[in-house]
């Protein structure tokens, strides 16, 4: 399988993941995953190569309804879920010129 | 007090009140609830409000349904109209669902009565329920010991006599492990049989709602009450469901029982000799022992801990602070997206989503992501060889008694393995359920699983009433 996991890797999939960590919880983690990762070799002597992935348990495929109107959620009713919301609509801070 | 069919019989029939049921319940609630914390939130008023409901149309000469005045515990990641759902974590602290989930529209339509929210480990992960944001449960039958999770509040509410029935909802054994360490029955249905519409997702391709109850017949009665097809929910089996109750006088006579003989180890010497009794019970009822083999069920707790953690690292990634809950305010939207998510997450959710991320992350999605959904598949081959000659399949529910707070540490591994004989059926789609059976260690509460393929739950309850009856 592969190298051990690094902090390196554990700072990479916390910005994929939108998490901040502070150094002490990143040394931390990368001990805790490295541990679990390593406990995964397991599989590392099992011969896949002819099976066949199941990415899930009852085979249904496409379920389609008609396009009918029916009721929805409540605008209002939605909106006032959220932190933030103005003219109907979510509020955010600026989008452009941030983290990419 | 009492069963649940008792107590729907007696409301049906007029010679007991649905405000009367829900006002015993609240007072033993009122007793225990602040050693137990099994509820988020107790709904006094308006369980009082639709008990009221329910004796105003037994009063008209009506038929309120199926669980008329049932008090039922509701596990917090099902979402109900206006009432706080939290799923345990600070990222969902006040947040009002504005729609009921599916299960919770069902229960109403047979006259049940929500009673309270229980508390679970955050976003269902974790199998002690010490991962709530509010606390932990403790269990009723040791309040210095874990009440199993995640379900651990639906469980210990039930072991309480806080509500005769509850629901809750198994991803890799969040209903059966709890049910075992709180001495009640848990099942955790066929992937399908119960929709999903209004359960907050954790792994989509492995959640299902299922029933906690003191007895396999009220477990039985509430299954069929919220299972059956949902347009709702894409995965919902678009067929109907033979009767469980139905099942209950069926006896065992001719019903194949397997063995697995390549079980993997771990299990405490008292729960194995639980397990024995069982076989030799369901043996004595008519039944006929077979050995199995699953050489599989082995892989299944490294393929269902890249697979669940990857589902949720998708699922999660819609706690962004804009639509709902929790927002920590920042410069721009993706240091917002970001702040929210660090503070509103708990400890092991961060762990999995990191964990899921990684698996499906350029460079290593073949050799983690790829490889644990061929070992599913690989799973679920083994379990359809081993149902070529068995009808159902008996392991422990899980491989020991209710442990103290604190004793699986710092070492998630260890937690992880709680979960060991539960996974494999989540992984294949099939049924399980717990049945309490005996005591162990400390004189606590141990559970024998009941494991069938998919669709095999006249079978499961045949074995579940078989055991019950024995004891």
């Amino acid at each position: 399988m592969s190298a051990p996991l690094t902090p390196d890797d554990v700072a990479k999939v916390a910005h994929l993941a939108r998490l901040d960590l502070t150094p002490a919880e990143l040394a931390h983690y990368t001990q805790q995953l490295a541990g679990i990762v390593g406990h995964f070799r397991d599989i590392d002597a099992l011969d896949l190569a002819d099976v066949e992935p199941m990415t899930q348990p009852y085979p249904l495929v496409n379920v389609l309804r008609d396009d009918t109107v029916r009721p929805t959620l409540d605008r209002a009713e939605v909106l006032a879920c959220a932190p933030a919301a103005e003219g109907g609509r979510f509020r955010v801070p600026t989008i452009l010129g941030g983290d990419a | 007090m009492g069963a649940a069919h008792d107590i729907a019989a007696d409301v049906r029939a007029g010679r007991r009140s649905a405000v009367s049921v829900v006002d015993e319940h609240l007072a033993a609630i009122g007793a225990r609830e602040a050693d137990i914390h099994a509820f988020n939130l107790v709904l006094a008023d308006e369980a009082r409000a639709a008990a009221a409901d329910v004796d105003r149309r037994v009063a008209a000469g009506e038929d309120p349904g199926r669980l008329a005045g049932v008090p039922v515990a509701l596990k917090d990641n099902m979402c109900t109209r206006g009432i706080p759902t939290t799923c345990s974590s600070k990222i969902l602290e006040g947040w009002r669902p504005p729609y009921d989930a599916t299960v919770v529209q069902r229960l109403a339509a047979a006259g049940a009565v929500v009673i309270g929210k229980t508390n679970l480990d955050e976003f269902a992960m974790g199998s002690s329920t010490e991962n709530s944001a509010f606390g932990p449960t403790r269990n009723p039958h040791d309040l210095t010991r874990v009440p199993g999770g995640s379900s651990g509040g639906s469980a210990a509410a039930v072991a309480a006599g806080f509500a005769p029935v509850a629901l809750g909802s198994d991803t890799g054994g969040s209903i059966r492990q709890p049910a075992g360490l709180c001495g009640v029955v848990g099942v955790k249905p066929t992937y399908g049989l119960v929709s999903r519409y209004g359960l907050i997702a954790f792994a989509s391709s492995l959640d299902q709602i299922g029933p906690f109850a003191t007895d396999v017949a009220d477990a039985a009665l509430l299954l069929e009450v919220i299972g059956g097809h949902d347009a709702m929910d894409s995965t919902s089996i678009p067929q109907p469901f033979p009767s469980v109750v139905d099942a209950l006088s069926l006896g065992v006579e001719g019903l194949r029982v397997g063995r697995v003989t390549d079980l993997p180890e771990g299990a405490q010497p008292d729960v194995l000799e639980r397990l024995e009794a069982a076989f030799l019970a369901l043996e004595k009822a008519g039944a006929t022992i077979v050995d199995v083999t699953v050489p599989a069920f082995t892989y299944g707790l490294t393929a269902y801990y890249l697979i669940a953690p990857a589902e949720a690292s998708s699922n999660l990634a819609r706690y962004d602070g804009v639509r709902y809950g929790l927002r920590v305010d920042a410069a721009d939207t993706a240091a917002m997206n970001a702040a929210s998510r660090s503070a509103g997450f708990g400890d092991e959710v961060k762990r999995r989503i990191m964990l899921g991320t990684y698996a499906l992350s350029a460079g290593y999605y073949d050799a983690y992501y790829g490889k644990a959904l061929k070992i599913r598949r690989m799973i679920a081959d083994d379990f359809a060889r081993a149902y070529q000659t068995a009808d159902v399949i008996l392991t422990p529910a899980s491989p020991a008694v209710a442990f103290p707070f604190g004793s699986k540490g710092d070492d998630p591994l260890s937690m992880y393995l709680e979960d060991v004989y539960t996974i494999p059926s989540n992984l294949a789609g099939h049924p399980g359920m717990t049945v309490p059976y005996g005591t162990g260690a400390e004189g606590l509460p141990v559970g024998v699983q009941i494991l069938a393929p998919a669709l095999g739950e006249v079978a499961m309850f045949r074995a579940a009433a078989a055991l019950e009856a024995s004891q």
